[in-house]
Parts: C-alpha cells; sequence; structure tokens
C-alpha cells in the first residue's frame, strides 16, 4: 500500500514541477527567427527526474524513520558513529591527529601554490569558525554580525601599518584586543535580547562596521580601501611569493593548533559550562549563582578576539583590504560552518570550515553549475543530518570513590 | 527569646500593572525549620518565590537575609538572581529547569559556580589550582548526587531521565549552590505515591543535615507530614498561618480551598 500511495505522490508532484517549469524549459523564444521554439521533450526529462529524486528521497526518509525506532539507542548511535569512536580511544585519537599534522605539514611540498593559498583560506575559516563556535555553538548567541570583528582586526592593521608602521606581529594582539573591546561593545546592548532580536541587532551592527568602513573616508578610504599592506615578516627575511605562501600556511596550521587548544580548554572548564548552561536556560543559569552580564560579555569577547586575529590574517595575506570583503555573506558563510559543522563541536567545526571552503574551489570542474551543487550539498545537509556533521560529545567525569547502589526501583 | 529569623519577609507587594499578584505579605523562617506555602493555584506562591530569589523586583517591601550564625542582615530586594544565589538562597523550578543537553554531573557541577573561581586564564592554562578546584568541584558533585540517589546516573544527558528522576536532580542541582535556605516550587508536582515518598525522605535528610527549607507544594499529605509551620495564600494574601493541626482546622483556609459555603 505504501509503494502504491508514494508512487501516485510522485507522479503528481512531478507533474506540478512540470507545471511550473513549463515557462524556463519549455518556451524558448528566438529573437533572431522570431520564433517560440517548443522543447517538450524537456518537461519529459522534468517530469521524470522529479519521480526519480521524490521517491529516493521519500525511500530514504523513510529507512531512517525505521532506523531510529528504538528511542533509547539513538544517542548511543550518536556517541557510537565512526569518528566519535576514535576520539573516545585516546590511543587511536592521537594516532590520527600525528597522521593529521605529518599530512598538514607536508601538504605544500606536494602542492602548487594555488592549492596551498587556498588551504590557507580555509585554515583561516577553521579559525574563524571556532570563534563563532564560541558565541553561537557553545553560548547560544545568534551573532548574525560576526565579520564585523573580522573586520576590525583588518583594518586595524591596515591603518596601524600604513599611519605608524607597526608590522604584523605588533598588531596581531593589538588587532584581536580591539576586536575583543568592540566585541564587549557590542554585548552591552544586547544583554537582554536572546533569539531572533538578537540575531537582528548584531546583523545591525555588522552592517554599521561595514557602512562605517565604506563611508568614513578619511579615516578608511572608503570603498577604494587600503593596499600595499605588508605580508607577515619572518625575522625581516625576503622571501619569494610562493615561499611567502608557504610561510602564511604554516602560519595558519601554528594558528588553528592554538585556537583548538584553547578553544578546547575553554569548553571543558568553569566558563565552558557556564556558557552551555546559559544556551540551555537562562533562568535557570541566573538562579544557579551565575552572573549572565559577565559569562555573555566574555563569550562575545573571546569570539571576537579570534575574528580580529583572523582579520589581521586576511588582510596581511591579501596585502588589500576594502569593505566589500566583509559583507553579510561572510558572517552568513563561518555561521553556516557551525551550524553544518555541529553547534559546539570542535572537530565538527574544523570539518565544516575545510567543506564549506574547500568544496566551491574543487567545484569549479563544474564550471556555471558549482554554487548551485553547493547550495545543493548544503540543503541536502540539513535535511539528512540537521544536527551538523558531528555532534558534540559532553565530558564525562568519573570519581575515585564508592558510592551507594542505586536504590531498587 | 527566639533568634533572629533568617528569612525575614515584611510587607511584600508586587504589582504587574493593574494586578496586584502580592500584597503586604509577612512570612519568616528560622533556622533549621521547614515550612510550607500553601495556597490554590494563583494565589501567587511562584511569583513570591520569583521576588525572593530576584528575578521579579517586588514594588514594596522588605526582605532580610540572616545566614545562621551571623548578626548581620542582608536585603535581598533588588539584587539579581545569582547575588541572591551567593547569599545562600537556592531554589527549584515548578516547571524542570534542567539543562538538558548537559550531563547529570554537569548540571550539579554548574551549582558550584558559584562557590568557585577559575577563569578565562586557569581555564586555558589549566594550572594546579584550577585542576584542584575542578577535582573538588566533582567529588562534591558526586557526593551531592550520591545523597540524592542519582549518582549511578551523572554521565547521562539529563534529558533522559525519568520525571521523578529530574525532579531530584534540581534538588541535587540547587544543594550545589551551598545554600542554607533552600527554597522547592512544587518538589512533588506529578510524582507518583511513591516518589513522593522518597521526596519526603530525602527533604527531610536535606532538613537534618543543616538546611533551612521553603516549599511550595499542593501534596498536603507531603505539606502536613514534612512541616513544621504552614503559611496559606490566596489572592496575594497571607490568610493564615501556623502549624499543621492548626491549618488542618482552619476555616479560612478550608473556604479558600473548597469554596465559601452555601448557607442554608
Amino acid at each position: 500500500m505504501f509503494y502504491l500511495n508514494e508512487i501516485k505522490r510522485a507522479f503528481l508532484t512531478s507533474l506540478w514541477f512540470v507545471f511550473l517549469t513549463f515557462p524556463i524549459v519549455v518556451i524558448k523564444v528566438d529573437p533572431i527567427e522570431r520564433i517560440v521554439r517548443w522543447r517538450w521533450e524537456n518537461s519529459l526529462y522534468m517530469a521524470g527526474g522529479i519521480f526519480v529524486v521524490y521517491l529516493l528521497v521519500k525511500f530514504f526518509i523513510h529507512r531512517k524513520s525505521q532506523a531510529v525506532e528504538p528511542e533509547v539507542d539513538r544517542d548511543n548511535e550518536v556517541k557510537g558513529s565512526f569518528i566519535h569512536r576514535i576520539l573516545a580511544n585516546p590511543k587511536q585519537r592521537n594516532v590520527l591527529i600525528v597522521v593529521l599534522l605529518f599530512a598538514a605539514l607536508a601538504f605544500p611540498q606536494f602542492s602548487s601554490s594555488y592549492q596551498t593559498n587556498v588551504m590557507s583560506t580555509a585554515l583561516m575559516y577553521v579559525v574563524l569558525g571556532l570563534g563563532l563556535n564560541i558565541v553561537v555553538g557553545m553560548a547560544g548567541l545568534l551573532d548574525l554580525g560576526y565579520v564585523a570583528f573580522y573586520a576590525v582586526g583588518a583594518y586595524s592593521y591596515a591603518l596601524l601599518n600604513h599611519h605608524f608602521d607597526l608590522g604584523f606581529w605588533a598588531v596581531l594582539p593589538i588587532g584581536g584586543g580591539l576586536a575583543a573591546l568592540f566585541g564587549i561593545l557590542l554585548g552591552f546592548p544586547v544583554l537582554r535580547l536572546r533569539g531572533d532580536y538578537l540575531a537582528i541587532v548584531t546583523l545591525g551592527f555588522g552592517e554599521i562596521i561595514r557602512l562605517i568602513l565604506e563611508n568614513w573616508s578619511e579615516f578608511s578610504k572608503g570603498p577604494s580601501g587600503i593596499s600595499n599592506i605588508p605580508r607577515p615578516g619572518l625575522f625581516g627575511i625576503e622571501l619569494s611569493l610562493k615561499g611567502e605562501i608557504i610561510y602564511l600556511y604554516y602560519l595558519m596550521i601554528l594558528f588553528v593548533i592554538v585556537t583548538i587548544f584553547i578553544v578546547n580548554r575553554l569548553q571543558d572548564s568553569r566558563l565552558g559550562r557556564a556558557w552551555i548552561a546559559l544556551r540551555e536556560d537562562e533562568i535557570a543559569c541566573q538562579a544557579m549563582g551565575i552572573d549572565k552580564r559577565k559569562t555573555k560579555l566574555v563569550a562575545f569577547a573571546l569570539g571576537a578576539f579570534w575574528a580580529g586575529i583572523i582579520g589581521v590574517v586576511f588582510a596581511a595575506k591579501t596585502t588589500f583590504i576594502n569593505p566589500a570583503s566583509f559583507t553579510f555573506l561572510e558572517s552568513a558563510i563561518i555561521l553556516a560552518i557551525v551550524v553544518l559543522g555541529g553547534m559546539g563541536s570542535i572537530v565538527g567545526v574544523i570539518l565544516g570550515a575545510l567543506i564549506l571552503i574547500l568544496l566551491p574551489e574543487y567545484l569549479r570542474a563544474l564550471s556555471e553549475y558549482r554554487m548551485l551543487a553547493f547550495g545543493a550539498i548544503l540543503v541536502a545537509m540539513m535535511v539528512f543530518r540537521p544536527q551538523g556533521l558531528i555532534s558534540n560529545i559532553r565530558r564525562t567525569y568519573h570519581s575515585d570513590k564508592k558510592f551507594h547502589p542505586p536504590t531498587q526501583q | 527569646m527566639m533568634a533572629t529569623p533568617i528569612l525575614q519577609i515584611s510587607g511584600l507587594t508586587m504589582d504587574f500593572g493593574g494586578i496586584r499578584a502580592l500584597n503586604r505579605l509577612d512570612l519568616d523562617v528560622h533556622a533549621g525549620e521547614i515550612v510550607a506555602l500553601i495556597g490554590p493555584n494563583g494565589a501567587g506562591k511562584t511569583t513570591f518565590f520569583n521576588c525572593l530569589t530576584g528575578i521579579y523586583t517586588p514594588t514594596a517591601g522588605e526582605i532580610l537575609l540572616t545566614p545562621p550564625g551571623n548578626s548581620k542582615s542582608i536585603s535581598l530586594k533588588g539584587l539579581k538572581p545569582n547575588h541572591v544565589t551567593e547569599k545562600g538562597l537556592a531554589r527549584t523550578f515548578q516547571n524542570i529547569r534542567l539543562f538538558s543537553q548537559m550531563t547529570v554531573l554537569e548540571n550539579v557541577m554548574i551549582g558550584q559556580h558559584c562557590r568557585t573561581k577559575a577563569f578565562i586564564l586557569g581555564a586555558i592554562l589549566r594550572n594546579a589550582a584550577t585542576r584542584r578546584e575542578e577535582r573538588q568541584i566533582v567529588e562534591k558533585s558526586y557526593a551531592i548526587l550520591d545523597k540524592v540517589g542519582l549518582a549511578h546516573l551523572a554521565n547521562e544527558f539529563a534529558r533522559n531521565l525519568p520525571y521523578g528522576a529530574q525532579r531530584r536532580l534540581e534538588i541535587a542541582r540547587a544543594l550545589a549552590t551551598e545554600p542554607f535556605l533552600l527554597l522547592l516550587d512544587e518538589p512533588a508536582a506529578g510524582m507518583n505515591p511513591q516518589e513522593t515518598q522518597e521526596l519526603d525522605r530525602l527533604i527531610k535528610e536535606i532538613s537534618t543535615d543543616g538546611h533551612s527549607i521553603l516549599l511550595i507544594e499542593h501534596d498536603m499529605k507531603l505539606v502536613m507530614s514534612l512541616s513544621d509551620r504552614i503559611f496559606v495564600m490566596d489572592y496575594g494574601k497571607k490568610i493564615a498561618q501556623g502549624k499543621p493541626a492548626e491549618i488542618r482546622s482552619n476555616p479560612a483556609v478550608i473556604k479558600a480551598y473548597l469554596g465559601e459555603d452555601v448557607d442554608a
């Protein structure tokens, strides 16, 4: 019965799609010959394609719903996923980390400058994703204006270098610090806001920063941007262009490792627990003695700090910045990295960043369909794995003491 | 001559626009007591708790807290919820508000937040002091879980616990803030008789451990069994107070609960 019904529905759906797409796929106006071409065969392809896709989707959903049946096993299933199993085992985990590290270190030797450059960009987004993960994934504060802090970092390097001739390494902490300061500035007015309201205000904040940079020409040189920003120095050694790219790549590897280390420690600390509690229930969180204001501001500041750091790196990498690099789309991509990777999960965010940044690059083979394929993959991901690629697992703690056995229920 | 009550509330009033939810309420709790606050639905009991714990700021009145062994009183009025908790007052919620995506143990560890200090640097460096503090938090949380009988479920997600266990976890989490006065908002709501009996035992145990308790409850059997004194509210006003036996036979209380007698 199920099949017959579904086939009927698939048929109706494909008819509906044929109707909807009729003007685009069937009618073609030829302005030279001044005739209309009716490409009826296209509607057949459309009908067939939709029919098959519909049945496939239904089939997967059906299979998924059957697999989930034992309710209790659901969590265990997630826990038992391949990557979680490896991460849970310290020996396997260390092997994996060493292998990945070697692969990462050897990468530039085996690939072109272009590939290395793309990989550096992806690594930048890994750090950005991990930074935003503090705000969105852990503390649960939906921030749509994250790119503003990225811009603050980039412009602090560009301007401090332009006016005061400060070098990359000197500006790196300043850029991070300034971004953190802006994080606190944004944090104050939005302390009371949650969810959608917070998202709107942060979105506005991101746009304000961009518009200021675009219009305050005396300060930021407006839309024409700032050029000739020096690349990061290496003890004053002159590097070739290829050398610069490889140097930046290794620098990014270092940044990523430091970020993972710090974010991981933050997550497993008293502060990290407070963030997650804040995400779960703000009122209960306060009633348990957590200072909401302080905890939120620290989340904003620490999240913004990483964006500032990467902003400085970005300015140094591209040697030219203008406000067009800091549009809402950037914020959206970074947010997509966090959501797609799995909110609050460090491994998930890393994977999410690599996929979201590398995929469009390697999909170039599909030429004009590249962004279409990218969108389709995103949609498919969210349909089949709404919790993200890798869901977060909570750390477990153990005590050495013996406890009373559970009472008989 | 009795010692100063640890909690002394006088003339507490709370207005929501034109509605007076609490009307000049007086209440006191002495050290070591179990005091119950009862009243029909909508009488303002939970509003009272919210005023007490800083979720609402009362319109008028005074809330004075005197920690045991301390002669100085602190006013709680206008304090933020987290500061109230720091002063030694902890609460549970009528509608369970656990951190469902965290483990049972982590829920209790959150309770320890205001008694510990490690911050950004401590978290990143993970120095000896921080490690020691974390160890203490874990051990203490385990001990509290053991007391409420949940230690064997420590690493389960809070959302996966059965209902009665979630209620007990709420109490454990509140205990972790090291309060001298525990406020329980309908701890037995939705529990079956056996779970209620266990709760009765647990509350008595907590009381003998030296915590004073103020509870809101509808389960009269539990209230009568536990309380040293009972306050009764209706329409935001206190209508009676006294020992359980007195309350049981108080005509005003019976009227509030059963409605006006139809005069023949």
